[in-house]
């Protein structure tokens, strides 16, 4: 029943995974980036990484890919320049994808890598929990790699701000402190000037 | 409940790294509350984390070797020596750039706050214990130099290569880490120890050789051998000339360290069947490297080439596989990381706002505008090509000794034709500072300060090629 399951999953998986690559609408290809991820969540679940799966859906299909969504409805793509050269390059290509494909299979097959070279794991007590494990060792065993990660972030925001953050001179914004402290006599001129006289040509 | 054995971890050894990280926050934050025309506080602090980092390093070392963080972190005397070495040539590369930036509007905190991060992260992958610290230290300094790359927004060249960098660099983390993770399936473990215990138990598990295979393909890739070595000329010559003086010296040293780590403390077992993947990288790198290096006419290109044959040599010290080789290998990379820096300051010394000395023709009768300044260029020449008694000639012959040494007499015969042959372009910069009339006689506007480390990193290449045992001993020592 569970290798059923999981090879159901891991079909709609590669479906989808290839989908993302070849379906014309770039929308499209984000949804089915998005199905790919649930069925991968999926398969953790299986492997009984609770909390990875649910990780995964929250972040990367809650956050990630709706941000991803909304810069590629902004983005103007023209798919057909990209697709141009698809089928010149597929003929050096897919035989280089497929050969490569077979030198995998040759060496991390399954008479190397299957269940009787290396035997799945025992299942863990119905009271396990995923979560609390990752916990354990998050803060303790791995704290290093943790906070690394943390400034691997902090690198990360500093980049992005200083690559993008510009006062360009052409462009608009308003100071309002400039605006609050401005006088009067800032703004307005009081010009004394003679009077007229009346334009005669006029009349 | 297993929380109960847990020690806390010795927080000591890593003093280094949480005093770069600390002020490297500080300078962050420091630097939103000065002015522009007071940058230079920035720069001075940074230099100063530097030099702290430095006492901090050596009062530390004891020489003997402490596990921590549950053995994800190791400092030894080789990581210690390395790791001063990386402080001292990023302390040199600020000081160089310096000057370069202030004159292209280019003189912000970010700039040496990356800097300091890619220390940090050069120093996580000296110590790294564990393959996953391993690869957090590498991106740590991967992200810091693509940031850095782009720094020049309105240049399309640098934008150009910070992408190329970028996308080719993440197709080599994806290649080590795929790499990575098969030694983690075939072993068990991240510990890079146990991973050593099991290689040396199983030396013919396909699935290790599988691993090893990626993680050499990863490895390649940074450190930039051919056929993997696309990106440097393009990185080199596209980013701004301090970027490029830094990633060409101190990410070097941290790459070596990444090796030593990975390959021979990790896999040391393995040994016959990554030598014979390092020497077609090594022999291809050089050929590579040399031959068209002459067809260059951006001195930066140039240099990017001269760097690929020289990380040929590296290789064949490392694939020595003996502790001769490991040391002479670790002199070449010091070595090397400083005439780099000398060379690269030679670009940035006559570079002046709006003009980038990039091209040979820059280099044209040097000698008529500053002859003490073309004598330095001609001694960083010299050590480059491997003349004697510059240190590069040392450093040559030390590796090709250790390639000797294990019966590689032919390798060791091929790199010297082609150092031979490589030798052409150094002294073609000699012949056009020397013999040919300046194209461009404007004064050489660099400060005192850049003519003066510039001449004592030039003049240093003179002096430890005389006198090059305590480098040498030191490098024995440690491994």
């Amino acid at each position: 029943m569970e290798t059923l399951i999981f090879y159901i999953f891991s079909a709609i998986l590669i479906a989808s995974a290839l989908a993302v690559i070849t379906v014309r609408n770039p929308v499209h290809a984000v949804l089915f980036l998005v199905l790919t991820f649930f069925t991968c969540a999926a398969i953790w679940l299986m492997m009984e990484a609770e909390f990875l799966a649910i990780t995964l859906v929250l972040v990367y299909v809650g956050a990630v890919m709706v941000l991803f969504l909304f810069v590629v409805m902004m983005l103007d793509i023209n798919i057909s320049v990209l697709r141009e050269g698809f089928v010149k390059n597929a003929y050096v290509g897919i035989p280089v994808a497929l050969i490569v494909v077979f030198e995998l299979v040759a060496v991390v097959g399954s008479d190397r890598f299957g269940l009787d070279q290396v035997p799945a794991p025992l299942a863990h007590a119905a009271d396990y929990s995923n979560t609390k494990e990752l916990g354990r060792v998050l803060y303790t065993e791995y704290v290093y790699a943790f906070e690394l990660a943390a400034v691997v972030l902090v690198v990360a925001i500093i980049a992005a701000i200083a690559l993008t953050m510009r006062r360009r001179p052409d462009s608009k914004y308003q100071d309002p402190s400039a605006q609050v402290r401005v006088r009067r006599n800032d703004r307005l001129r009081i010009v004394k000037m003679a009077a007229e006289k009346k334009n005669k040509a006029s009349e | 409940m297993a929380i109960v054995n847990f020690e806390m971890p010795n927080f000591l050894p890593a003093l280094p790294e949480m005093f770069v990280l600390g002020m490297a926050c500080f300078i962050l934050i420091l630097d939103l509350f000065i002015k522009q025309q007071d940058r230079v506080i920035t720069y001075l602090l940074s230099i100063a984390t530097l030099v702290g980092a430095a006492f901090l390093t050596i009062s530390l070392s004891d020489g003997e070797r402490h596990l921590t963080f549950s053995g994800s972190f190791v400092s030894d005397p080789m990581g210690d020596v390395l790791k001063l070495f990386i402080y001292l040539v990023t302390a040199v590369v600020f000081l160089y750039s310096r000057d370069y930036l202030k004159k292209r509007d280019l003189f912000k905190g970010e700039y040496f706050v990356l800097g300091l991060f890619g220390v940090l992260g050069m120093m996580v992958m000296v110590s790294a214990h564990s393959m996953l610290t391993l690869y957090m230290g590498l991106e740590l300094l991967s992200l810091s130099l693509y940031a850095l790359v782009a720094f020049q927004r309105d240049s399309l060249k640098a934008t150009e290569a910070a992408m190329k960098y970028f996308i080719l660099g993440a197709i080599a983390s994806g290649m080590l880490l795929y790499g990575m993770s098969m030694l983690y399936g075939a072993s068990g473990s991240l510990n890079i120890a146990e991973i050593g215990a099991y290689a040396a138990l199983n030396t013919d598990n396909t699935v290790l050789m599988f691993g090893l295979v990626f993680v050499i393909v990863g490895l390649g890739f940074k450190l930039g051998a051919v056929p993997f070595h696309m990106w440097v000329p393009d990185v080199y010559q596209g980013a701004p000339s301090s970027v490029t003086l830094y990633i060409a010296t101190a990410p070097k040293i941290a790459a070596f360290a990444m090796v030593m780590r990975l390959l021979v403390e990790g896999v040391g077992d393995l040994h016959n069947e990554w030598q014979s993947l390092l020497v077609v990288l090594a022999v291809l790198s050089i050929a590579i490297g040399n031959v068209v290096a002459i067809a260059q006419t951006n001195i930066k290109r140039m240099l990017a080439y001269s760097a690929i044959s020289h990380v040929g040599f590296i290789l064949i010290g490392l694939l020595a596989g003996t502790d001769n080789g490991y040391s002479s290998a670790m002199f070449y990379v010091v070595v090397y990381s400083l005439m780099s820096m000398g060379g690269f300051g030679m670009i940035i010394l006559l570079s002046r706002s709006g003009f980038e000395a990039d091209k040979l023709d820059d280099f044209k009768g040097l000698n008529e505008r500053s002859p003490w300044m073309a004598a330095m260029m001609m001694i960083l020449m010299f050590s480059m090509a491997g003349v004697p008694p510059t240190v590069g000639f040392y450093a040559k012959l030390s590796v090709l000794q250790a390639a000797v040494d294990v019966e590689m007499v032919w390798l060791a015969v091929y790199a010297v034709v082609f150092s031979v042959i490589g030798a052409f372009y150094y002294l073609r910069i000699i012949r056009l500072m020397y013999f040919d009339k300046p194209m461009d006689t404007n004064k050489i506007e660099a400060g005192i300060d850049m003519r003066i480390a510039l001449s004592v990193n030039s003049l240093g290449m003179l002096v430890l090629g005389l006198f090059p045992a305590a480098l040498m001993q030191w490098c024995i020592a440690v491994i």
